[in-house]
């Protein structure tokens, strides 16, 4: 890219998950906020290393979950009691025990809809477009590469002290991506 | 701290999951070059013998739409034929995949791993066989849409009370998880194919699917609790699903059909089933694309012991249908079971206990378990002997409370073929899966991999505190 525009993140590889989180951790020390490690399954115990709380996806689910019990439910029992009132084998309008089954299908729908379409919410998904993949060695992360990534926009950052820091943790080479 | 200490010793100590010492890069490269490269040869006669058979499915189920379902065998006394019984086998073979991806990762099984997308893809494909056939069995196609609760200038909607109405909804929402369920686990893996594409088509295309991940913690972060929760809900659909389609016969007060042992029965058979599909798949599947070191031997035994188990709970349900006919004093129950084993059906009724009861006793043995021959003729065989379960229970239809309405269900051709032709459907869907998405998760493999532990080769440099 000769047309450089503007510099968003700075990309240092790290050789195993172990150091990664040890990185990571020391980035977290240093003050900086706006940065992220990157590897190809999930690193047990990174989430607490990058000062991460609890994802609050479980809001979604437990939201659009109880949308669906009660939609579901509601729903039957009007159908079923109020706007189309049939008596079959001489059942109770609302009988609530029939109804059990589907209620219990909408709520699990409902839950599975809103974890998937939350998780896709909260990680800004799909975005096809990211300057970090204008980075050569950035498709090594969903093979076996570990990096981290410090944005640009951190009230830290300074390019060549972020280097020295991501350098002196023992990240290889060192790359600034930019846009 | 003591007992962490033990765990982790006794994790050290066990045998690795993955055979053959593998790094990161080769599982990606082992997984990924079956996709990128030429399939093996006999990929395209299958395939070619697959999408022959989804068009006599299709020539058949628009024959079956222009005159109706009676070209079908059905008669007075059985007015539930093959239709209902091909539904069920499929719908049951579906419960090992979620069984696999959903209860196996809640209780931490980590070798589930090497056979999970495989197992979903199958529970994807074996429901929408499974689909089809009550659909195409309402007869009058065009109104099925009837089924959902949608608003209509006929001020009508459908029963509630009706359990075929909560099939709909089970195996929609069944459906409608799986599939999800299968597309998170498939997003990191996408973005690996996307990262390796070299041709621009298949670029954007993994591209597009995989919808930029990045691999990030703060994507992962959210990533696995929506795999978690995922697993949750699944998990009661494992139970829910073919409980609720086993009272279809359940809530009828047909003798042989309105018992309570049926939902229990029916999710242990299913299990037991789909895991005879998955192994059945597996051990093709090993062999023709060369995965015997991550689909290894240790899989497949403990495949074999859970058939085993559903095997044996299968065997005492039946058992037990027997003796509550006989305890229960009514002699039109006692009457069901005794035709059912010696009535006209015994030789379907016989079939079914040697392939489900008998068969999956041998894998007691250490070495008839781990005999790959034996075990893929024992998950065939049980597969048959499924098929004849739900064929058996069906066809207590035909000798009901009058023997002057009684009748004996013959087969037509349609019958037949709609059913062989299934399985073309299903195995074209699962051939363009083997062919054009990565049959194992590569990530989820790389995950439990011992490098991947943050305290592999790494406690003498951090000093022991990591």
């Amino acid at each position: 890219m000769d047309a450089r525009g503007k510099l968003v993140a700075l990309l240092a590889e790290f050789e195993t998950p172990g150091a990664l989180l040890d990185a990571a951790r020391r980035v977290r020390e240093s003050g900086y906020t706006r940065f992220d490690t990157h590897s190809p399954f999930p690193i047990h115990g990174m989430d607490e290393a990058m000062g991460l709380k609890r994802s609050p996806l479980g809001y979604f689910v437990g939201v659009m979950g109880t949308l669906g019990l009660l939609g579901a439910l509601g729903l039957q029992g009007w159908i079923s009691a109020i706007d189309y009132p049939l008596v079959i084998s001489g059942k109770p309008l609302f009988s609530y025990q029939a109804f059990v089954p589907i209620t219990f299908a909408i709520t699990v729908l409902l839950s599975a809809l809103g974890a998937f379409f939350g998780m896709l919410i909260l990680n800004r998904l799909p975005r096809l477009y990211h300057p970090l993949f204008f980075s050569k060695q950035f498709c090594r992360v969903s093979d076996g590469g570990f990096f981290i990534s410090v944005d640009s926009r951190d009230t830290q950052f300074d390019q060549t002290r972020t280097r020295e820091l991501l350098a002196s943790l023992g990240g290889i080479s060192v790359e600034e991506v930019w846009e | 701290m003591s007992s962490d200490a033990t765990r982790s010793a006794a994790l050290l100590t066990e045998p690795p999951l993955i055979a053959g010492d593998p790094t990161f890069q080769s599982i990606t490269y082992d997984v990924s070059r079956i996709v990128e490269g030429k399939p093996p040869r006999p990929w395209y006669p299958a395939f070619g013998l697959a999408v022959s058979l989804v068009m006599v499915l299709f020539g058949m189920i628009g024959y079956l739409f222009f005159e109706g379902t009676g070209i079908w065998g059905l008669n007075n006394p059985v007015g539930w034929g093959w239709a209902i019984v091909n539904f069920v086998f499929w719908v049951g073979i579906g419960h090992a995949g979620t069984l696999i991806s959903a209860i196996l990762f809640l209780l931490r099984q980590r070798w589930r791993t090497s056979i999970n997308r495989f197992a979903e893809a199958m529970t994807i494909f074996a429901v929408i066989c499974a689909l089809m056939f009550p659909a195409i069995h309402v007869g009058r196609i065009w109104v099925i849409y009837w089924t959902f609760p949608l608003p209509n200038q006929m001020g009508m909607w459908p029963n509630f009370r009706s359990p075929l109405l909560w099939d709909t909804f089970a195996v929609g929402t069944y459906f409608t998880c799986s599939a999800l369920f299968w597309y998170v686990g498939l997003i990191p893996d996408l973005a690996t194919l996307r990262d390796r594409a070299t041709q621009r088509l298949k670029k954007i295309l993994y591209g597009v699917f995989a919808l930029g991940w990045r691999g990030g913690n703060r994507q992962w972060r959210h990533y696995e609790v929506a795999y978690l929760v995922l697993a949750g809900v699944s998990t009661p659909l494992v139970l829910s699903v073919h409980s609720i389609v086993s009272t279809d016969f359940a809530t009828s007060v047909l003798p042989g059909w309105h018992t309570t042992i049926f939902p229990p029965y029916f999710v242990a058979g299913a299990i037991f089933s789909g895991f005879a599909m998955v192994m059945t798949l597996s051990i093709i599947a090993r062999k023709l694309y060369g995965l015997d070191h991550i689909i290894t031997l240790k899989h497949l035994e403990k495949m074999n012991i859970i058939m085993l188990v559903t095997g044996s709970m299968v065997g005492y349900a039946y058992s037990m249908e027997f003796f509550m006919a006989w305890y229960s004093g009514n002699e039109y129950e006692q009457f069901a079971f005794i035709n059912r084993a010696f009535g006209p059906y015994a030789w379907a009724y016989w079939i079914m206990i040697s392939c489900n009861v008998l068969v999956p006793q041998m894998f007691w043995f250490k070495k008839l378990r781990t005999s790959i021959p034996v075990m893929f003729v024992a998950s065939i065989l049980i597969n048959v002997g499924m098929w004849f379960e739900r064929f058996v229970i069906v066809m207590t239809l035909h000798r009901d409370f009058l023997p002057s309405a009684w009748d004996y269900y013959s087969p037509t051709i349609y019958d037949i073929g709609i059913f062989a032709s299934s399985f073309g459907l299903f195995s074209s869907l699962f051939l363009l899966f083997l062919r054009y998405l990565p049959m194992v998760a590569m990530s989820e493999v790389k995950g439990i991999l011992p490098q991947a532990d943050v305290h592999h080769g790494h406690t003498e440099r951090a000093g022991g505190k990591v």
